[in-house]
C-alpha cells in the first residue's frame, strides 16, 4: 500500500506528533493525471522539524523525505505541516 | 540557450510566471486549473508555461526548485509553492499583496 510507504518515510524522517495520511485516488481515477497511475494523497503532519520553517520549506522537506516516491507512486500531494506550537494553538 | 538558463529567463523577466499543465483557459489537470482561478481572483498578470508542451523543462524545473510537482508558482522568481499554498496564501489574504509587490497585478 502505497499510503503505509509514506507513513513510514515520514515516521523515519520527523518522528512526527501526529500523522495523518488520507487516500483520495479514487476521486481522482479516470481524469488526466491520474493516467499514469500515480495517487493522490493527503498529509496532515506535526513535527518539531517545521518550527520556524515556511511553507515552501515544509513541503520541500516532506518531498525530500518521500524521493523517488513523487516520480511515480504518487501524482498528488496535499500537505498540512504544522509544528507543535500550532498545532496547540489551533493554527490550521 | 540550455534548459535551465531559459528557466532562469523567464523567471527573471516575469514577476509572475505559473508552471502548469495545460493553460489557463484549457487547464489539464484540476490543481492547476485551481491555482488558475485563485491567481485570476487576485486580477494578477502572468506569464504561464504549459509543461506538457516543454518535456526537458518540466524534469529540469523539478530539480531547480527541489519541487517534484506541478502547478509551480514564482512570483518575484522566488517558488511560492503549489496549489496548496497558493490556496492558502489566497485565504489569508496574502497573496494579492505579494503579487502586487512583485508587479503582477493589472491596474
Amino acid at each position: 500500500m502505497t499510503s503505509e510507504t509514506i507513513k513510514r518515510l515520514l515516521n523515519e524522517a520527523f518522528s512526527p506528533e501526529l500523522l495523518e495520511i488520507i487516500d483520495n485516488s479514487a476521486a481522482h481515477a479516470g481524469h488526466a493525471g491520474a493516467r499514469s497511475g500515480g495517487g493522490h494523497y493527503h498529509v496532515t503532519i506535526v513535527a518539531e522539524s517545521f518550527d520556524g520553517k515556511s511553507l515552501v520549506q515544509r513541503h520541500q522537506l516532506i518531498y525530500k523525505a518521500l524521493g523517488d516516491m513523487m516520480k511515480h507512486e504518487i501524482h498528488a500531494l496535499g500537505i498540512n505541516a504544522l509544528s507543535p506550537s500550532e498545532e496547540n494553538t489551533g493554527n490550521h | 540557450m540550455n534548459v535551465n538558463e531559459r528557466i532562469k529567463e523567464q523567471l527573471e523577466n516575469n514577476p509572475v510566471v505559473l508552471y502548469m499543465k495545460g493553460t489557463p483557459d484549457f487547464p489539464q489537470c484540476g490543481f492547476s486549473g485551481q491555482t488558475v482561478q485563485v491567481l485570476n481572483a487576485c486580477g494578477a498578470k502572468y506569464m504561464h508555461v504549459n509543461i506538457f508542451e516543454d518535456p526537458e523543462l518540466r524534469e529540469a524545473l523539478k530539480i531547480y526548485s527541489n519541487w517534484p510537482t506541478y502547478p509551480q508558482l514564482y512570483v518575484g522568481g522566488e517558488l511560492v509553492g503549489g496549489c496548496d499554498i497558493v490556496t492558502d496564501l489566497y485565504q489569508k489574504g496574502e497573496l494579492k499583496a505579494m503579487l502586487s509587490a512583485a508587479g503582477g497585478v493589472e491596474n
